[in-house]
This record gives C-alpha cells, sequence and structure tokens, in this order.
C-alpha cells in the first residue's frame, strides 16, 4: 500500500536527484503520464534506477522492479507472461534503461524477448555513456567522443540499436528525442496501443557526461536532429518512415562543438563523423522506399 | 498413487507437472535438456496450462522466471553446470525478493576442463546464495523433495528459493520405479500458489528491489537468515505431512547403522546407496562401520548431523567437489564445525569429480583408511582418494629453452 510523504503531480515525485540540466525525469514523466496508472515498470540499476526509490521511499506511484543492468527485457518478459496467464491483457509492462543496459550487457535479453515479441514496452534513453557510473563509454558513444574508457576519442562508430530492432521484425520500433516531447509522447500512445514488443529509443543528452552547461540540453537534442546525428524514425507494421530530412544532414560542427567531450577531436575524425551520419541517413532513406 | 518408470529429469517434470506453473522458462544443458523439452512437450499437448518462454539463456530463465512469480503465479525451471554459474548473479535476487522458485538443478562439473559428467561443484558454488538445497539420492526422491520443496519454500515464514540437487546422468539418465501420487493427491498436497509479502500488482503498488541504504542491508539479511532458522522446523513439518500421506519417510539427515558405528562415512546424493551397501558387507565382517546422509544441505542440519555422529570415533566425509583452495572441502568443512567439541576424529575424502564412479571399491578404501586411523595410523586431513598417480604428468608441456 502506497502512502505518500509528497503528493505528486503525475507518477514521479517531485524533487528526483537527477544532475541539473538532465532530462531522464522528463522522460520518465511523460511516458508514465502516457501510460497511466495501470502500468509496472522495469528499471535497471543506472540514472533510471533513481526513480525505483531508496529503502522504504519510491519515486514511482506505479509498481514496479529494478532487476539487474542485463535482464530488464528478461524480467519484463516475465511479467508480461506471469499477467498473460491470469488473463491480464491490459497491464502495461514497460522497460526504461539506459544505453548501457540496453545495446551493452542488455542486448542479449533484449534479443530474446524482441525475437519471442513479448507482450513489453521497452524505452531506451540514450545519454551516449555509461553516465551513472563516471561517464565510460558505451557501444552508443559516438565516434571521436571522448569518455573516461575512451580518453582519446571513441575510435569507432556507434551500434545502431533501431537497426537491430528492426531485424527482429518486431511490430513497432521508433526513435525519438527530448527536444520533442509531444511527438516522443505521440510514440508512447501509439506503442501503448499496440501488442507485442515494442522499442522505443529516445536521445537524452547528459550535460555531466558531454560538457555543456545544463541549460543547454534541449539546444544541444536539436542540433542533433538538425545535423541528422540522431534521426526521428518510425517502424511499424514492416515499414519504415523518417519524419523530416535534416536540415543541415551532415554539417555536424556546430554540434560537436557544443559539447566538451568532442574537445579533441580531429578535423579528420569530425569529417568522418559527418560521413558516418549522411551515409546512415541515405541508408535509411533507401529502406524507406525498399519498404514502401 | 500409480507405480511409473522415470529417469530423475521425467521425474522432476512429473513434480513440476502436479505442481501446476503458469509459467515456464528454462534454457537446456547437458544433462538438464530433457526437463526443459518435456515441459515445452507437457504445454505444448495440454498437460500443463502454462506459457512456455523459450528463453536465451538461463540468466534470463532466471529473470523471467522472477518476474512471472513475482505476478501470483507458481513457475518452473531448471538448470545444471555453468547453466547455474550463469544464473548466479539473479538467484542471489530470487533469495533477496524472497521469490520462492523451485528448481531442480542437475548436477554436473563446472569448466575448466569441460566435462558433462556428475560432480556437486555447481550447486556447492551456490549454497552461501540463499537458496535452500536438498540433494536426492533416489529417482523417487527427486519427486518427493520437490513436491516437499514447493510446500518448504512457499511456507510464509520461509519464502526461501529451493535447489532440489540431483547426480547428472547417476540419477538425471536413470530409469527408476517411482511411486507417483494422482494429480488429485499431489494437488490436495503442494496447493495453489499464493503470493506473499512482495508482488507486482498496479492495483496495490509496491517497487521492488530499489538501492537499500547501509542502515537497513544488515536487517534485510537477518530476515533471510531467520527464513533459513525458520526453513528447518518447516521442512521438517511437511516431511511428517508426506510421510503421512504417501508413506515415504523424508528427513534432513538419514543414519544408516550409526547406532554403535565407530567408523562412519558421510555422504551427500547418489553414491550414498552404494556406500550403504558397502556398510553392510562391513559389518558382515564384524567392523562396526555406519553412514549418514544429508538429504538437506541449506539450512545446515548442524544438530541432526552432532546427535547423529557425536559418538562415532573416526568420520570420513565424502566431498564430491574439489573445493579449491580451501583447507578442506565445503560438506567435510561443515561437518567438522557441526561436530565441534565431540571427540570425533573427522577426515575429508574428495573425490568423484566429473562423473568419476564412487564404487564400492572406493568405499571399501575409505573405510580402509578410516579403520586404519581408528586403530591409531596417521590420516591425512584431505584424501583425494581417486587420484591418478600420473596426474602431475597430464598435459605436462616440455619447455622449449
Amino acid at each position: 500500500m502506497l502512502t505518500y510523504k509528497v503528493e505528486p503531480k503525475g507518477a514521479v515525485s517531485p524533487g528526483i536527484s537527477t544532475c541539473q540540466g538532465c532530462m531522464i525525469d522528463v522522460i520518465f514523466r511523460n511516458a508514465l503520464d502516457v501510460l497511466g496508472e495501470d502500468t509496472v515498470l522495469v528499471v535497471p540499476p543506472g540514472c533510471a534506477a533513481q526513480f525505483s526509490g531508496c529503502g522504504p521511499e519510491a519515486s514511482v506511484t506505479v509498481a514496479g522492479i529494478q532487476g539487474n543492468l542485463e535482464n530488464s527485457a528478461a524480467i519484463a518478459s516475465g511479467i508480461a507472461n506471469g499477467y498473460k496467464h491470469q488473463g491480464n491483457d491490459h497491464t502495461t509492462i514497460c522497460v526504461i534503461a539506459g544505453d548501457g543496459g540496453t545495446v551493452d550487457i542488455g542486448l542479449q535479453s533484449l534479443s530474446g524477448a524482441m525475437e519471442r515479441n513479448e507482450n513489453i514496452l521497452y524505452i531506451c534513453y540514450d545519454n551516449e555513456a555509461y553516465m551513472n557510473t563516471g561517464v565510460q563509454g558505451s557501444s552508443s558513444t559516438p565516434l571521436a567522443a571522448s569518455t573516461t574508457t575512451t580518453p582519446a576519442g571513441k575510435p569507432v562508430n556507434s551500434k545502431d540499436l533501431f537497426r537491430i530492432c528492426m531485424a527482429h521484425n518486431i511490430p513497432y520500433a521508433a526513435t525519438a528525442s527530448i527536444a520533442n516531447i509531444p511527438d516522443f509522447r505521440r510514440k508512447v500512445q501509439k506503442a501503448k496501443d499496440i501488442r507485442g514488443c515494442r522499442v522505443i529509443h529516445i536521445m537524452s543528452p547528459c550535460p555531466t557526461g558531454w560538457g555543456y552547461k545544463s541549460a543547454k540540453t534541449v539546444e544541444v537534442a536539436r542540433e542533433a536532429i538538425n545535423s541528422g546525428a540522431w534521426l526521428l524514425l518510425e517502424y511499424e507494421n514492416g515499414r519504415l518512415t523518417i519524419s523530416k530530412k535534416p536540415t543541415a544532414l551532415g554539417q555536424v560542427e556546430s554540434y560537436v562543438r557544443m559539447q566538451k567531450r568532442f574537445k579533441g577531436a580531429s578535423d579528420e575524425a569530425i569529417a568522418a563523423l559527418s560521413a558516418h551520419v549522411c551515409e546512415r541517413y541515405t541508408y535509411m532513406e533507401k529502406l524507406t522506399q525498399i519498404m514502401a | 498413487m500409480a507405480v511409473k518408470m522415470f529417469d530423475g529429469n521425467g521425474a522432476a517434470v512429473e513434480a513440476i507437472r502436479l505442481a501446476r506453473p503458469g509459467v515456464i522458462a528454462a534454457y537446456p544443458i547437458t544433462p538438464q535438456s530433457s526437463i526443459a523439452e518435456h515441459l515445452a512437450d507437457c504445454v505444448a499437448e495440454g498437460k500443463i496450462d502454462a506459457e512456455y518462454v523459450r528463453v536465451e539463456s538461463e540468466h534470463s530463465a532466471m529473470s523471467v522466471s522472477i518476474g512471472a512469480c513475482l505476478t501470483g503465479v507458481r513457475v518452473a525451471t531448471a538448470t545444471a553446470s555453468v547453466g547455474l554459474a550463469l544464473m548466479h548473479e539473479v538467484c542471489g535476487v530470487t533469495a533477496g525478493c524472497r521469490v520462492p522458485i523451485v528448481m531442480p538443478v542437475v548436477n554436473r562439473s563446472l569448466v575448466a576442463p569441460w566435462s558433462l559428467w556428475c560432480d556437486h561443484s555447481d550447486t556447492m558454488a551456490e549454497r552461501d546464495t540463499g537458496w535452500l538445497q536438498f540433494y536426492a539420492s533416489t529417482v523417487q526422491e527427486i519427486l518427493d523433495l520437490q513436491l516437499c520443496a514447493y510446500r518448504i519454500s512457499e511456507h510464509e515464514d520461509v519464502l526461501t528459493p529451493s535447489m532440489v540437487c540431483f547426480d547428472g546422468f547417476y540419477l538425471s539418465h536413470s530409469m527408476q520405479r517411482v511411486d507417483t501420487p494422482s494429480d488429485e493427491e499431489a494437488w490436495d498436497f503442494v496447493g495453489p500458489y499464493v503470493r506473499k509479502n512482495m508482488y507486482l500488482d498496479p492495483k496495490d503498488v509496491m517497487f521492488i528491489n530499489d538501492l537499500c541504504p547501509t542502515v537497513e542491508h544488515t536487517e534485510m539479511k537477518y530476515q533471510q537468515k531467520v527464513g533459513f532458522d525458520k526453513a528447518a522446523g518447516v521442512a521438517k513439518d511437511v516431511f511428517a505431512e508426506y510421510e503421512k500421506r504417501f508413506g515415504r519417510k523424508l528427513s534432513a539427515v538419514e543414519s544408516y547403522r550409526l547406532e554403535d558405528a565407530e567408523v562412519a562415512v558421510v555422504t551427500i546424493g547418489s553414491m550414498s546407496g552404494t556406500g550403504k551397501y558397502v556398510v553392510n558387507q562391513l559389518r558382515e565382517k564384524g567392523i562396526k562401520a555406519g553412514l549418514l546422509r544429508i538429504c538437506m544441505f541449506r539450512p545446515f542440519p548442524a544438530e541432526e548431523i552432532r546427535e547423529a555422529l557425536q559418538n562415532v570415533k573416526v568420520i570420513g566425509v565424502m566431498d564430491r567437489s574439489s573445493g579449491l583452495g580451501a583447507f578442506q572441502g565445503p560438506v567435510c568443512s561443515e561437518v567438522k564445525a557441526a561436530l565441534l567439541g565431540t571427540s570425533c576424529q573427522v577426515y575429508d575424502f574428495i573425490g568423484g569429480i566429473a562423473g568419476r564412479d564412487i564404487s564400492d571399491g572406493s568405499f571399501r578404501k575409505i573405510f580402509g583408511m578410516l579403520t586404519d586411523a581408528a586403530a591409531g595410523k596417521e590420516l591425512a586431513g584431505t584424501t583425494w582418494f581417486d587420484v591418478r598417480e600420473d596426474a602431475m604428468n597430464l598435459r605436462e608441456v616440455e619447455m622449449p629453452c
């Protein structure tokens, strides 16, 4: 039985101790607002674990469990099957996990859940490194970005979670950005109404790890979209759509110069990053034509 | 009650079927594979009304089981060897979140070197994870212990998961006759799963397994310890009820011809029958030999062991795992601790590793050493009783220098 210390507006308690300028709490608030009370949340340890709370105090008003770093999708699968067996087809089982718990250590269990088409909604907030443990590189860290485990800049491009999701033929996958919350809410609503395994991959810039002033998070996220470093995509019923062509495709300079993590990046590295961004967009555009 | 023929894995599947799980998640691994397969058959044929989750690893098998059980259904999974090792992290979650899962574990050696065959290194490595552990000595006992384990694990004073351990191939693939309760008799004993304490329900909200501060963590562990303390008594009651209903006696430890014994071995698992056979042979020769079989290893039945062995002069404890780096193997260490303050001489015998047979010859050899020790001959604290003489020459590589 839940008793309130502080009556929250919505499902997330006020005063969550995320870093200043972090938008993860906006992601949680909006996702849970759209999903409603009939939701069970699964979070791994990491930045998201702040929403599970500490000791006897929870930070959200929905039921949930903190699992291990790599098994969010498996725990969610178990919950979904338990409810299915008991005839509950209405509760949304929602994972909210970071890029580490999703594309690295958690990829195996997510792949299993996607292949089995488990009835879960998996939201990955991507801050492009292991931020909670002190900004170590992840497979979402982009080329040339410096982290505490890629101090000279990451020598390879990031892993493409969205293409991995498409390769599993799940009923719904989408990317989103904290720079466009209405779009994120629409995608969460759409995902809520679909049965089977649904994945939403949302970019969430991290002022602490990326090195920019905490007031600039939305601006940085917007610049990622403008340059094509982050694409807004939707994959539904086997069809891919790109919401709009980036206004300054491949022009990543202004995006990277906003962030200290690219400070040491050479012109060649930035050019390679730009080329990767353009190639990925071209590839996705061709896919939309093939799938049409 | 009907007489059926099962191998060990078949008996485990039958017990699971009788307990009517709602969700099954298992990943096949030798020698457990036929459990994962036959559970899938049972679901496909409608013999078990459950969701079968074809997971991609043992780690996910246990994770799925935890999630499903917390929604309020009984779950089933099973594993062996490195599969259990992969589960290790999540086994701690099961125990700490007080999720009362009952899991058959088919004992098989841990790598390296690779082996497909039986020893207890897999479950002994899990002995402090917070699970009850039962070791079966026959196929019949696999079914009996598993049915009892549901009652013990799910008891509100216990709420602690169980491993029902049995020896790979020796039991898992050995066909034996099994007195099997009817579906109704078994259901009347096991009963439906009732969620207690922690659960995931959108209408009765709680957040499970969040960060626990240091000021509370010791207390949470203490609650688990009390669960183990209570489990000993609950097991006794459940075993007594089982005997009353089905006529088969189960106990934490089994004493065999120990009343006037001067030398005894302590066994665990399928080796026990061979040990009893040798005890009978020695008794015919006038040697006062006896045997104590440990069936319930967690919670460790220290008092029962002390009571059964305190008047035995010389005791040999069988450890079917290497206990590398330890002063003595895990079973011996604990038996010795239970006998603290007695005048018993306790020696460790390590062997039967990776499927090496613990034969009647092995027991005769060990009893020989024990009777020599009783007569005053010096005996090492730990003996690898079946190690080959050329052990140090295996895989020897000549260095080029």
